[in-house]
Parts: C-alpha cells; sequence; structure tokens
C-alpha cells in the first residue's frame, strides 16, 4: 500500500513539473517544422538560417525533406491538418499553390529592410517577390561529367553526342527541363525556346532530340542522385542541381566538372501553407531568414545566389575554404550565365500535365 | 409446414425450440461481437476508402463550387457560338466572389487545373483573368471579358467549362481509357503520342503473368522438396524461404540494385572472369528485367508457401500405389500428384498474380522507363500531377481488372477450391 501511494505521489509530482515545463514552453519558445529538399542544400539552410534563428528567438525548428511538389501541402491543407510550417518550393510551385488557395497570402511590406537600408521591395530582385511567396534563393540546373574520365566537353550539344562521348546520360525523370535541354542542344537559342515549346513542331522537334539519347538514359528524381550517379560510373554525363555538385567537388574532392552552357535557372521561395500553425513564429522565421546576412551567409555553405541586391557584396568564401571564392561559383556570375534560360512557370502551369502525360507515354515507348 | 397444424405438440416443443434458438442467438451475438473488431476495421479502412475512391473518379465539383450560379446557367446555352451577355455577366461575377473569398478548393486556381485537363494550355486564361476580373465592374461583360484575354472568345473554352459544371461525369473514365474531348465536345481517340493507360495496363497485365509463371517454375520444386525432405532439412530450407519475409522490402529491393547495377556483383564477377569485356557490362536493372527479377524474389514464397502446405498433406502411399499398379512416373505425377496439388498452385497463382498486378514500390525502385506498372501511374497522380481523379479512376479501372480475373478463377477453379497454407 504504501508503496502505490509513493508511486501515485511520484507520479502527481512528474505530471505537474511537466505541465509547468510545458506551460512555460509555451510562453516562450515555440517549434516550427521547416521543409526543404535535403542533402547539402539543407545543410546550407540549417547553417546560415536556422541555426542564429533558434539562438536569437529560443524557438526551435524541425527540419524535414521532401522532393517538391504541391503534393503533401495540398493533403495537409485539405485534411485540415497542417504540419509544415514553412516550405522551400520552386516558383512554378509557389505560383500554382497561390492559385489553388492552398498558401497563405504573405504581406511583403512586413520584411525588413536590406542592411543598407533599402527596403524590401526594392532590394529584392524583380520576381522574388510573389503572391503567397518569399524567394530566397536562384539556383540552376546544368549538366556535369567527370573530369578524371572524360576530357574535352564543350557545350550541351555533347550532352547529346553519344558518338563523341559514349555512355550513358542522366536528366530528372519528367518534361521539365529536359525539353529546354534538348531544344537548346539543338541549336534553339534560350531567348527563342519557351515559344518553339508552345508548337506542336517544337514539342515534336525536342521530343526528337530526345529519342537520340533514349536508350542511353537513366532517370533521377531527387537532387541527390546525379552526383551519386556519376560518382558510382552509372552515367557518364548527367544533369544535376548546380549546388549540390559543387558540394561534391567542394568537401569532398570529387573531379567534377560543371557545364554552365544551356543552364535552366529558377528561383526558390519560402511559402507557408494556409492554415498551418504559429502563424507568428513562422513569419518571423520567414523574415529572418531572408534578411541580407543569412542569405549571404548560406552563400558561403552552397553555390545559390542570394536574391536580395544588398546580400550580393557580402557573399564570401566557401565556409571551410578561405581560398574558394563563392561568387564566381554562382549561377548568376557573368562567366556562368552567358547561355542561361530562365524556367518559365507560367509555360509549366499551363502545359505540365499535357507534356507530362506525353513524356511518361513516350517513355514507355 | 408448421403452420399448416400448429395445434400439434405445440406446449412441448415450442419452449424447447424457443430456449434452443435463443441460446444458439445468443452465441450467434457474441460470436459476431468478437468480429466486430474486424467488420469495424474492414469497414473504415477498406470499404469506405474504396467507396471515396469510385465516388472520386466520378465525382469533381472543382467547376459549380468556385462558380456556382454559372454552372446552372451555362446548362441552358445550346452550345452554339458563346453563351449570351447575361450568362457571361453571371460567369465575372461568380469568379471575382471567388477570388475574393479565396476558400480552400475553391479557388479559381482550381477551376483552371480542372479545365486543363481537358483543354491544356488553358489554365493560365483561368488564372490570370481571375486576377483582373475585379476590375470588371459593368457590362457589357462579355466584350470586358473578351478584352481582358481574347481566348474567352474560343467557343471550346465554354464548351468544356459547360461540360465540367456537372459534378458527376465520365471524363475522367475517358481520360483513363485514352480519350478525350475534340474541339466540337465529341469523343474520340487520343493522339497516339500521348496515349499510355490502356498499353500500360496490358503490360502490367502480361509482366504480372510472366512473374507469376516464373513463381509457379521456381517455387513449385522448392515446395516439393520441403514437403518430403526429413524434418531437419526442411525447417532449414523453411527459413531460407521465409527469411526474405522478414527482412525490409525496401532493404531487398536495393540489394538487388546492388546486385545486377552494371557496375554491381554480377558485373564485376562477369567482367573479372572474362566472360564479358569491360564495355559490354549487361544493364539488368533500371529496365523491365529489373522489376521481373526483384518482383520474382519479393513474391516468391506467396508461391511455397501454399504449394507447401497442400503437398505436405498428399501421402506418399498414394504416388507409390500409381507406380506399384505399372504407371510410368512422369504419368503417375502427372495424374496422381500434379492434380493434387492443384488448390495450392491455384491459390499461389492468385496470390501473386494479384500482388503483382498492383505492385508499386519495386518497379518504382528498379523499373526505370519501361518497366513501370499501372500502380506507379496511378501514384505519379496523386503525389505529382495532384489529378487525383484521374488517379482515383484509374485506380477503379484496376480493381475492376482484379474482380473480372478473380470471377474467371472462379469460375475455372472455384474459390472455394483454394487452399492457401
Amino acid at each position: 500500500m504504501n508503496k502505490l501511494v509513493n508511486k501515485t505521489l511520484i507520479a502527481a509530482a512528474v505530471a505537474t513539473t511537466m505541465m509547468s515545463g510545458s506551460a512555460f514552453a509555451a510562453s516562450h519558445s515555440e517549434s516550427i517544422t521547416v521543409v526543404s529538399w535535403g542533402g547539402a542544400y539543407t545543410k546550407s539552410q540549417a547553417e546560415a538560417y536556422h541555426k542564429p534563428w533558434m539562438a536569437e528567438t529560443g524557438n526551435t525548428i524541425v527540419s524535414e525533406d521532401y522532393n517538391g511538389g504541391l503534393a503533401e501541402i495540398k493533403a495537409q491543407v485539405e485534411a485540415g491538418n497542417v504540419t509544415w510550417n514553412v516550405v522551400d518550393v520552386e516558383l512554378s510551385d509557389a505560383i500554382r499553390g497561390c492559385d489553388e488557395g492552398i498558401l497563405e497570402v504573405m504581406d511583403h511590406s512586413t520584411l525588413p529592410d536590406g542592411d543598407n537600408g533599402v527596403p524590401a521591395s526594392e532590394d529584392f530582385l524583380p520576381g522574388a517577390l510573389v503572391e503567397c511567396a518569399v524567394g530566397n534563393i536562384v539556383w540552376s540546373t546544368v549538366f556535369i561529367h567527370d573530369e578524371s574520365k572524360i576530357q574535352g566537353v564543350d557545350g550541351l550539344t555533347d550532352f547529346f553526342d553519344l558518338g563523341k562521348f559514349p555512355g550513358k546520360r542522366g536528366m530528372r525523370k519528367g518534361a521539365k527541363p529536359n525539353l529546354e535541354f534538348a531544344l537548346m542542344a539543338d541549336g534553339v537559342e534560350p531567348a527563342d525556346v519557351y515559344e518553339l515549346l508552345s508548337t506542336d513542331a517544337g514539342i515534336d522537334r525536342a521530343f526528337a532530340k530526345l529519342d537520340t539519347i533514349k536508350d542511353s538514359m537513366v532517370w533521377w528524381e531527387s537532387g541527390a542522385q546525379p552526383p551519386q550517379l556519376l560518382a558510382d560510373g552509372e552515367v557518364t554525363m548527367t544533369t544535376a542541381y548546380n549546388g549540390r555538385v559543387f558540394n561534391a567537388i567542394a568537401s569532398e574532392g570529387k573531379p567534377f566538372v560543371i557545364n554552365w552552357d544551356g543552364q535552366i535557372w529558377d528561383l526558390d521561395l519560402w511559402v507557408i501553407p494556409k492554415g498551418a500553425p504559429s502563424q507568428e513564429a513562422t513569419m518571423d522565421f520567414v523574415k529572418f531568414s531572408t534578411g541580407t546576412k543569412p542569405l549571404a551567409d548560406q552563400a558561403s555553405w552552397i553555390p545559390y545566389g542570394p536574391l536580395r541586391k544588398s546580400s550580393f557584396g557580402l557573399v564570401g568564401s566557401f565556409h571551410d575554404k578561405p581560398e574558394l571564392d563563392m561568387a564566381i561559383h554562382m549561377p548568376t556570375a557573368p562567366d556562368n550565365f552567358k547561355r542561361a534560360l530562365q524556367n518559365d512557370f507560367e509555360f509549366w502551369a499551363d502545359n505540365a500535365d499535357q507534356l507530362n502525360e506525353r513524356f511518361n507515354a513516350w517513355l514507355t515507348k | 409446414m408448421t403452420t399448416a397444424n400448429p395445434s400439434i405438440d405445440q406446449t412441448d416443443t415450442l419452449p424447447l425450440k424457443q430456449k434452443l434458438a435463443k441460446t444458439t442467438a445468443i452465441q450467434r451475438r457474441r460470436a459476431f461481437l468478437l468480429t466486430l473488431p474486424l467488420v469495424l476495421f474492414l469497414l473504415i479502412s477498406f470499404v469506405f476508402p474504396i467507396g471515396q475512391m469510385l465516388f472520386n473518379s466520378m465525382h469533381n465539383d472543382k467547376v459549380s463550387g468556385v462558380v456556382p450560379k454559372f454552372a446552372v446557367a451555362i446548362q441552358s446555352w445550346d452550345g452554339q457560338g458563346l453563351p449570351s451577355e447575361e450568362i457571361f455577366e453571371i460567369f465575372v461575377k461568380d469568379l471575382a466572389i471567388a477570388k475574393k473569398v479565396r476558400e480552400v478548393g475553391r479557388t479559381a486556381g482550381n477551376m483552371a487545373t480542372r479545365i486543363n485537363y481537358e483543354m491544356p494550355g488553358s489554365r493560365s486564361l483561368f488564372t490570370k483573368s481571375a486576377r483582373k476580373v475585379g476590375k470588371i465592374t459593368e457590362g457589357p461583360y462579355k466584350e470586358a471579358l473578351i478584352k481582358l484575354d481574347k481566348k474567352w472568345a474560343n467557343p471550346q473554352v465554354w464548351l468544356t467549362l459547360q461540360r465540367a459544371s456537372h459534378d458527376i461525369s465520365p471524363s475522367f473514365y475517358i481520360a483513363a481509357m485514352d480519350m478525350k474531348y475534340n474541339e466540337v465536345g465529341e469523343i474520340v481517340q487520343a493522339d497516339e503520342l500521348y496515349q499510355i493507360y490502356l498499353n500500360n495496363f496490358v503490360k502490367t497485365m502480361w509482366l504480372a503473368a510472366l512473374i507469376t509463371f516464373i513463381c509457379v517454375l521456381l517455387a513449385y520444386p522448392v515446395a516439393y522438396l520441403l514437403a518430403i525432405l526429413p524434418l531437419r532439412q526442411s525447417n532449414l530450407l523453411m527459413i531460407m524461404v521465409l527469411l526474405p519475409f522478414w527482412t525490409s522490402l525496401l532493404v531487398r529491393t536495393t540489394a538487388w540494385i546492388a546486385i545486377l547495377q552494371t557496375e554491381g556483383v554480377i558485373n564485376d564477377l562477369l567482367v573479372y572472369f572474362g566472360v564479358i569485356g569491360e564495355d559490354g557490362r549487361i544493364q539488368m536493372i533500371y529496365n523491365q528485367t529489373g522489376t521481373i527479377i526483384a518482383m520474382v524474389h519479393i513474391l516468391l514464397p506467396f508461391m511455397v508457401l501454399p504449394l507447401y502446405s497442400v503437398m505436405k498433406t498428399i501421402q506418399p502411399t498414394y504416388m507409390r500405389a500409381a507406380l506399384s499398379m505399372g504407371s510410368k512416373p512422369f504419368n503417375a505425377y502427372r495424374r496422381v500428384y500434379f492434380p493434387l496439388t492443384i488448390p495450392g498452385l491455384a491459390a499461389g497463382t492468385l496470390l501473386v498474380f494479384i500482388l503483382a498486378i498492383g505492385y508499386y514500390i519495386t518497379p518504382a525502385l528498379v523499373g526505370g522507363q519501361d518497366g513501370l506498372l499501372i500502380s506507379n501511374l496511378i501514384a505519379y497522380h496523386i503525389q505529382k500531377s495532384l489529378n487525383w481523379s484521374l488517379g482515383a479512376a484509374l485506380g477503379a479501372m484496376l480493381l475492376v481488372v482484379v474482380l473480372i480475373f478473380y470471377w474467371i478463377y472462379n469460375r475455372l477453379i472455384g474459390i472455394d477450391k483454394l487452399k492457401f497454407g
């Protein structure tokens, strides 16, 4: 009996402590879930955004990975059970999600000025602030090869030249942005790509170009795969996200080469799923992480270009290699930007369904 | 018959009968109560979701939910030329309200997505116009809307809207059968370059049949060995059969990647022993071959176990009797042993075939471009394109295919004869 009483007392004491503990937590710190693309990219965000924000506010961040797309956000919002606070999405998904009403509208007037005093509306690059999102970085899809195995890769045409460089090719599974690559390799200028893709003849031409390497193709889905495929020798060349490749080169010493010819660049943005909990802390994180300094800091972890002009001057060197200047590895560096195409979100919002259907049919034939 | 002469023995038998009925009723109820958790579980996790899926495959209210008054009004349009000014006015006003309210699932973007399925490329027409439609405050609305974007003068937009205004429609089944509506609203075959689902259904069934056949070839001798070996050896063998069951599906699939890839174990060995050259490495994964190998391995136990359980019960004396009466071994096997194993064989084939037809993870990981099954396309529509209605329609078709096979099977072999283990 005595024992039982003792046990009850202890339990009660524990319960009280826990309750007061949780009450404390509720009033002073919150936990938010930040979702991004994983790997080196999430690591760069954790170092530049999450850690300083947690140190400053005392809040905690749970970091989750995903492979892009709106499926999870849509499911959470429609089920009325939103657990993600902030999600890193591509521009086309930010626009589409906003149109479908599954994202919170963002008040851009609350974003902080740049460190040089320029208001946010002028500090951000054009297109970085959209109705339901705040942009953070410019990233790019490029094609890469392993210099220890092949030399003399000249431009995007070589990616499609199996005679000159035999071996497998890796590409992201889906119509975007492979159709653009195919047309540019076929000699179309970046400025004409989307106009041509809006015609049946242009689509046929893109698929015809892809046909020439179809039998040598390996398809990847998550951004971490292509550097791995190249390292394993599964492919001779592959398209990849420039930041991840850079990290494989800089941190792991891989002999990879980034070919900037015909790069296709896009924005990544923060969005908040509609009805996400802890709105205040969430918005605070968005404001903090898109400030001048965090954006510039992120660039020392991964070569994705900050979207604030005030951050440009602060971009330094790789975090643990002072000799590695990051600015020249950005997609927007003048040398890399000679033949570049911006992904057209509106074209893909209109045509993704149809072109992916054709792409899937093409794949299985 | 008791009603014919109710007087006979009534006093004696009725109470007894009643008593018996009462006790058996209680017993039955108790027995039913025991199954209640299972019944509830099946209802919640099986019947309800499938019902929901069937409903979703036909039901889509993304037009009537966004522009409710218009969805009613457009039905009076005869489809000639453009709808009347009055209908345009209702449309503009409905759209402006939807834009202002921004309710989840009821936005112009939702409607745009729905129309874009049937009229590719029209999505931005809706989303762009919705952003500006608030500015149109007075008539003539038709003119104002067409001034906003001249695509509104295309009758196909309005035909598609009229069709999609019905909440219940067959349009997702039409898409799932590689057909589409043309400019004037007739159902036609989709362009060959866009046909994907029917071919994939056929391929899925063909692959499932092939996998089942290979499983039979591999499992039959193993099960026979298991059944005739002494207990010690057969136990060991049994563990080897069951071992894959205890390992995670993902681990097994990735193990196959390590073994089969072009830089993998098998290719390395072949190159080492000089069977093939360094350039001649064989592609065994990320294609149909990879899907077949990995799925046969994963589904094999489902064939071995029912076969084994049936073979275990077959008396060796039957075969001895047949042989002693002068039958040749093969004939004895064919006419005595084999027919006795049919219940297990049938159960195994049914299990493996139905599991294979809906398999998802393995082909997704090792299927590459030509090893994808219909379930991967369904997953694509649920996860990527977010066209849940089309995914549901494909799922419903898959369900029908499975039910048809089940029915044929029942007719050929009889489901009550199956022995699963």
